[in-house]
């Protein structure tokens, strides 16, 4: 048996067979698994109250930040592409958030942002703006999440880098000659050629989105002032404020590992696993338009 | 003569052998069974403890006790029990997974071991007797509790001109905004009372018993909507957010210390009355010494004075966890450390949590201390009430807070059919936690 055989089946097949066996049991990690049949999926998608709101939320990340992070770290590549001078100082600069652990970015970003003693209202309040109540605002809570992926975009530009630095040069010189300016050049030129790195990028983001976790669990708990630090966090606060960062891993994970109904965090997991696979194939069928690969007709 | 001194050496060593087995034989039997007992106490708390259990170690050398600390979370204990490397003791520093230790034998029941020990559950006050059963069955005993009471600032009261603590809900709400000092923008600079849930210590389960909010009926289904404390409490927590303005509390709370530093806002006298557990007078020994503060039972709802005195009991339970290999023996520890006058007063003194047996409380062993006396007093009243024990865990009472908190940000239009909702939604999730999957 070759050893990628073994790491597929240990890895990914068994938790997978075992996820979609627990899904049909009642499991509270105690008693042993019980035939429910469809009883977990009834919950799911009939009573369990907060379900909707964590998918809600969850849809809500997805629309805003990833086409948020595709376009910011496109246009950075694009300018650092430009840059003559300083190009490592700039592209470390850029790309150093992507190195912070996303447990201190975030207990950096909620310190930051805290409404009454954080730099940031502080600075908006010697300006006359009265600031946001940011991560403690249901209303501005998820905003602040996307500030935070904002921030953290590194890796992505990286990639869009290699891309545009990729582009032949003699594409840009046949498109000047037949007079197209720069906008004409960005939108005939770079974009066909680098649009497979962008649908890279949104599967990658809708697919990260789907399973968004670490920040939203650090933000609720140290926000809600219910912890100090990431360790001290506890399903009272999950979701601070108002549910309004209760995204649907959240949500799982306080079924699964706080709540102990691991059989119904099972086929929550499922359902998450159909969605991504579903999505993912929606963005492939649809990428056909406007995904050009070289030497393909377009 | 050699056959002679040969047969001698022979015997020598018979003699040898036969006394070094005798002596292995005799050091086997008196090796000490080793207990593992994990606690939640960390740091100073956890050596409080270790100094208790060495003189039930000093007692019984038939046992060798390991005492971990920092298990404060039950996801642990739980992982352990299904490894099959449970500890032969364990304790969780709250009762909401109580529902889970007893309903799935997770924790042995404790039942048979204290009748054999002729210990009657009526040695623990009734809250706690209710909170460490679940369904009849008693998988865990009480280890120190946690009682919630009013702390008052006196200097802050006096600059008001208010004599004494307020008794009933009006006299708080009156007190509240007395107390409250605004800044020339509008943002608050001390907040009399912070009734926010989510801030400290205030969650539902806290607040209820000072309305006489209800949580289930006789059959175990949920009352909040017809039980009438429910909506009086969130009403009147609403009109007194809305009084200070919602997102110029949560700003104000935002620039808060942490709860436990000593930057506490009760301790700093950015807050003039709190809710707050009986353990905050060792903090405030500890970290503001010279800080003039009182401590009472919580006002209570006008129309109920009756329950003046009450109020919200947890604490640590103690069980032992299913497959252990030396069941009586930890039963001993157990038994020890919950009925054990002596072992109780040591442990409330070292850790000022209230000790749990009602003969624990008058022990003349416990330090004198008149703003500790409150909490003595609220934890033996009758009325004092706790968190409902249900097959679901805490998600049951997160779900109240859930709620809770939609109400206090505006976001909950119609309270009564709201309460409505909640009940239907608290019952289907217990149905799904009993694996009954939707009703």
């Amino acid at each position: 048996m070759s050893p990628w055989l073994v790491g597929f089946s240990v890895f990914f097949g068994y938790p997978l067979v075992m996820s979609a066996y627990l899904s049909f049991q009642h499991y509270d990690l105690l008693s042993p698994p019980r035939w429910v049949g469809l009883a977990n999926y009834r919950y799911l998608f009939t009573i369990d109250p907060q379900v909707w709101t964590a998918v809600r939320n969850t849809l809500w990340l997805i629309a805003v930040l990833v086409p948020l992070q595709v376009v910011f770290a496109f246009g950075i590549a694009l300018v650092l592409a430009r840059a003559r001078s300083g190009v490592g100082i700039f592209r470390t600069i850029f790309y150093l958030p992507a190195l912070a652990p996303p447990v201190a970015a975030t207990l950096g970003f909620v310190y930051i942002l805290n409404p009454a003693t954080g730099p940031v209202n502080t600075i908006l309040g010697h300006l006359g703006i009265q600031g946001p109540l940011w991560f403690q605002d249901p209303a501005w809570s998820k905003p602040s999440l996307v500030i935070l992926g904002l921030w953290g975009v590194g890796n992505t530009m990286i990639i869009f880098l290699a891309a545009v630095l990729d582009v032949p040069r003699q594409l840009y010189e046949s498109a000047s000659l037949d007079g197209a300016g720069p906008l004409q050049r960005l939108r005939w030129v770079t974009l066909p050629t680098v649009s497979p790195v962008i649908l890279f990028a949104v599967i990658l983001g809708v697919i990260q989105g789907l399973q968004y976790f670490t920040q939203a669990f650090v933000a609720s708990g140290v926000a809600s002032g219910q912890a100090s630090q990431a360790a001290d966090i506890t399903s009272v606060n999950l979701g601070y404020p108002v549910d309004s960062t209760l995204f649907y891993p959240v949500l799982l994970y306080q079924h699964g590992f706080s709540d102990f109904q691991l059989g119904y965090a099972s086929a929550m997991a499922m359902l998450l696993l159909v969605v991504s696979f579903a999505v993912t194939l929606v963005i492939l069928f649809n990428s056909r338009r406007w995904v050009h690969y070289a030497g393909s007709p377009r | 003569m050699k056959r002679v001194a040969a047969s001698a050496v022979l015997l020598v060593a018979l003699v040898l052998a036969v006394a070094g087995a005798a002596v292995g034989a005799q050091g086997k039997a008196k090796a000490p069974t080793k207990l593992t007992v994990w606690v939640g106490w960390s740091a100073r708390e956890l050596s409080v403890f270790k100094k208790v259990v060495a003189e039930y170690q000093k007692a019984h050398p038939e046992v060798q006790l390991n005492v971990l600390g920092n298990f404060t979370d039950d996801q642990k204990i739980i992982a352990a029990i299904r490894a099959g490397n449970a500890p032969d003791v364990a304790s969780s520093f709250n009762s909401y997974n109580v529902g889970i230790y007893c309903g799935t034998g997770g924790w042995i029941d404790l039942g048979p071991l204290m009748s054999k020990a002729h210990i009657a559950a009526s040695e623990f006050p009734p809250a706690t007797q209710y909170y460490t059963q679940y369904n009849g069955k008693r998988c865990a005993l009480p280890l120190l509790a946690d009682t919630y009471g009013l702390y008052y600032n006196k200097a802050l009261f006096k600059k008001a001109g208010i004599a004494g603590p307020p008794k009933t809900i009006s006299e708080l709400t009156a007190d509240a905004k007395k107390l409250t000092v605004r800044n020339p923008d509008g943002s608050l600079k001390v907040v009399g009372l912070d009734p926010l849930i989510g801030f400290y210590e205030n969650v539902p389960e806290r607040w209820a018993p000072a309305f006489g909010g209800q949580w289930n009926d006789a059959k175990g289904h949920a009352i909040l909507g017809q039980s009438p404390g429910w909506s009086k409490w969130l009403t009147w927590q609403k009109s007194l957010i809305d009084w200070y303005g919602y997102k110029n509390l949560v700003k104000f709370q935002a620039g808060l210390g942490d709860e436990f530093s000593a930057s506490n806002a009760f301790e700093a006298g950015k807050l003039a009355m709190n809710l707050d557990g009986e353990w905050r007078v060792a903090f405030i020994q500890a970290e503001h010494p010279t800080l003039d503060y009182g401590t009472a039972p919580f006002p209570v709802d006008d129309t109920q004075s009756s329950l003046y005195g009450s109020g919200y009991i947890n604490g640590t339970i103690i069980g032992i966890p299913r497959n252990g290999k030396h069941t009586a023996k930890a039963w001993n520890l157990v038994e020890w450390l919950t009925t054990n006058t002596h072992a109780l007063a040591e442990l409330s003194n070292g850790l000022r949590n209230v000790p749990s047996t009602s003969a624990s409380t008058t022990s003349k062993e416990l330090t004198p201390d008149a703003h500790f006396a409150t909490f003595l007093k609220i934890f033996t009243n009758p009325k004092s009430g706790t968190s409902p024990i249900m097959a679901s865990g805490q998600s049951y009472t997160n779900l109240v807070q859930s709620f809770a908190t939609k109400w206090q940000a505006g976001q909950v239009k119609d309270l009564a059919g709201g309460l409505k909702t909640l009940d239907k939604q608290l019952d289907a999730q217990v149905t799904q936690a009993k694996g009954g999957g939707a009703p």
